[in-house]
């Protein structure tokens, strides 16, 4: 087994807002390996973005980690110093956005920007950083570097700014690569360029990847591992043959019900009920009760614990605690 | 093919905006450039593509959102011209892909469903609009208690349903639904598409559905057009188009839809294209897909390609469909 290279143990990120404390992230707990890519799936409001942006320490102001343990190699990164801290974003762990539109800055060029980057990881000099800089465009396959440099981010496409977005994360070649639904703004053949290229960098660079995304297609595509989460919180997480052909938790089943299939078979699809939770009014028990077609007694009163269902696929839903319990009971009588 | 009378029947569609270029000069932007196809009552056509592609266009030209620049629509055997498009209005609507900015927020539900119902003077009494309404809300799962609320009280899937009420008011016999399911979550997004289905089966409306999520496009429609740079390449059944697509962009278009099953992922071999959509300002002489066509060849600078019946159904403009044999029996989207 590989080494593990982030290890996230029950993290808590909240936000203070007007109308109360929001508990985005609720005591996640996952494990990335060295190399491998891992997938973060949930809809808008299930603390995806925010459990990646805890790990890198970029959350809004009013947004604060207040639990748990992030294991970067072993040293927790949130006892870092702010100089530390500075050291690991770019340098150990880099991110790139959804929105290559807004996170390039529109009065700098792309060489600008691209050498700011290399130049606070590295101790280059400036022309070495220029070429270092040309060197990465063509690795994310930007044709006629030489001249894209010195160009301005209004000038390029959608796909070409999601390169650029690449280069700049990949210039101080980090072992963790967080993507925040980096193709959702790209059309689907742009999203295939850049879905391809992040793999055949993964596999060049050797780099972990974290692929935080609603789409569970790229994830299918993507991920060795996925995390579902719901709540600000994980309901299952596993490999991905574990999830899409095994899934052990009530959402996830209802979340592969609820996509059109493959093959195109006619059949209705089968929505998942209700509407996604408010963070503000969080249940006492299981988030996802409310919508659970299943849900028993207990999911109203307590948050279900996580459980192992095979070997590195981990649940938590009461139905299986029942369906476990209903088992030795037979085995016993 | 029109022994049978189409509801929708365009021809050679064409919309042009004028876009200045600084020092005066304006140049026609080609969004949509010479699109025909035609609808049957209660079917649905799905029309895809990527951004840029004109396929938003379509659906408010015919809708006479934009002044078309060429071609004829008939509606239902009926020449649309601007005269008659006041009334004809009460039998064609549109649901719009946003469902927070086309929703007036000073408006009450009760009004917003209401308004289309005024504007048509489809009722007698207010007991008569409230009723309609009501029964509107019904039809798409809203509660009647929500009737006096504003529309910032609800969720996107919620909203989207205020919407649909809204179309479905006037009792059109054609939608256009531009990207109605994009904005919302995976969980939300079966929960319409089966609205929309039901809704179908129950008043026999056809729908234009314009989308770019593939896989839900093949779910609900039953013929589908791929559109590029303002021409339609392709358009056959929907289970034709997604197991033998003909045309290399449709091709490659399919072959790049991330498919949720991992195992299906890993075997399948994707045609990623290079390159990026050339400008419809700047579009290339010919057809249009053939800078980035991996088929493409010297005489495709020529001429454009004409959309021609290949097989029964199944149209294609390519102009090397002698190769349509071969190209059929390559790569498909499993």
């Amino acid at each position: 087994m590989s080494e593990k290279i982030l290890d996230v143990r029950n993290l808590h990120t909240s936000f203070r807002t007007d109308a109360g404390e929001v508990r985005a992230v609720n005591g996640v707990s996952f494990n990335l390996e060295e190399g491998k890519s891992l997938g973060i799936v949930g809809e808008s409001g299930s603390g995806k973005s925010v459990t990646a942006y805890s790990i890198l320490q970029i959350l809004t102001g009013n947004g604060r980690v207040t639990g748990g343990e992030i294991l970067f190699r072993g040293e927790d990164i949130l006892k870092y110093t702010p100089q530390q801290m500075r050291q690991f974003r770019g340098k150990k762990c880099s991110i790139i956005f959804q929105d290559p539109m807004t996170s390039l800055n529109p009065t700098f060029t792309i060489g600008n920007q691209l050498m700011e980057a290399i130049l606070l990881h590295t101790d280059r000099t400036k022309k070495e950083a220029r070429d270092r800089a040309e060197e990465l465009l063509t690795l994310v396959g930007v044709n006629e570097p030489k001249r894209r440099l010195k160009q301005y981010p209004h000038e390029l496409s959608g796909g070409m700014r999601q390169r650029i977005m690449i280069a700049m994360a990949l210039s101080s070649e980090p072992d963790i690569l967080i993507a925040d639904e980096p193709t959702t703004a790209l059309d689907v053949t742009i999203q295939a360029q850049i879905l391809e290229l992040m793999q055949e960098l993964q596999k060049k660079i050797g780099m972990a990847i974290i692929m935080v995304t609603h789409d569970l297609g790229v994830i299918a595509e993507m991920c060795d591992e996925i995390i579902v989460m719901y709540g600000g919180r994980v309901c299952e997480r596993g490999s991905a043959d574990d999830i899409f052909y095994g899934p052990a938790h009530e959402y996830t089943k209802g979340l592969l019900r609820s996509i059109p299939s493959v093959n195109g078979q006619k059949e209705k699809l089968i929505p998942i009920a209700g509407t996604p939770i408010n963070l503000l009014n969080m249940p006492k028990g299981c988030a996802f009760c409310s919508r659970c077609d299943n849900a028993l007694k207990i999911c109203l009163e307590e948050v279900p614990e996580e459980e192992l269902v095979s070997p590195g696929h981990y649940a938590s839903c009461w139905l299986n605690v029942k369906k476990r319990m209903e088992g030795s009971g037979e085995a016993a009588s | 093919m029109s022994e049978e009378k189409m509801l929708v029947d365009v021809r050679e569609l064409k919309q042009y905006f004028p876009v200045r270029t600084g020092w005066g000069k304006v140049l026609p932007l080609k969004a949509v450039d010479g699109v025909s196809f035609t609808i049957r009552h209660g079917e649905t056509l799905g029309l895809v593509g990527e951004s840029g592609c004109g396929k938003t266009t379509v659906g408010r030209t015919l809708l006479r959102l934009y002044k078309p620049t060429g071609g004829e629509f008939y509606f239902d055997g009926e020449l649309v011209t601007e005269k008659n498009m006041p009334s004809l209005r009460k039998q064609m609507q549109m649901v719009f892909q946003d469902p927070y900015s086309s929703l007036n927020p000073r408006m009450t539900v009760e009004d917003i469903i209401g308004e289309p119902l005024d504007v048509h003077h489809l009722y007698s009494n207010k007991a008569e609009r409230r009723e309609k309404i009501l029964s509107l809300m019904e039809t798409v799962g809203l509660n009647a208690e929500h009737a006096t609320r504003y529309a910032h009280e609800f969720s996107g899937g919620q909203r989207q349903r205020i919407g649909i009420a809204r179309a479905l008011a006037v009792n059109p016999k054609f939608i256009v639904c531009d990207e109605p399911v994009s904005a919302l979550d995976v969980s939300i997004q079966a929960q319409v598409v089966n609205m929309f289905e039901e809704l179908q089966e129950k008043l026999g409306v056809a729908y234009l559905f314009i989308a770019h999520d593939l896989l839900v496009v093949r779910h609900i429609s039953h013929r589908i057009a791929v559109m590029y740079l303002g021409r339609m390449v392709e358009l056959a059944d929907a289970d034709e188009i997604y197991d033998h697509p003909m045309h290399p962009y449709s091709k490659s278009l399919l072959s790049s839809v991330p498919i949720p099953d991992p195992r299906i992922a890993r075997e399948r071999r994707r045609i990623v294209l290079s390159g990026d959509i050339p400008s419809p300002l700047n579009a290339p002489s010919g057809c249009p897909f053939r800078t980035r066509c991996p088929y493409g060849q010297d005489d495709c600078a020529e001429c454009m390609p004409e959309l021609k019946e290949v097989e029964s159904g199944h149209f294609v403009a390519c102009h090397h469909m002698e190769d349509a044999a071969r190209m059929k029996e390559g790569v498909q989207l499993r």
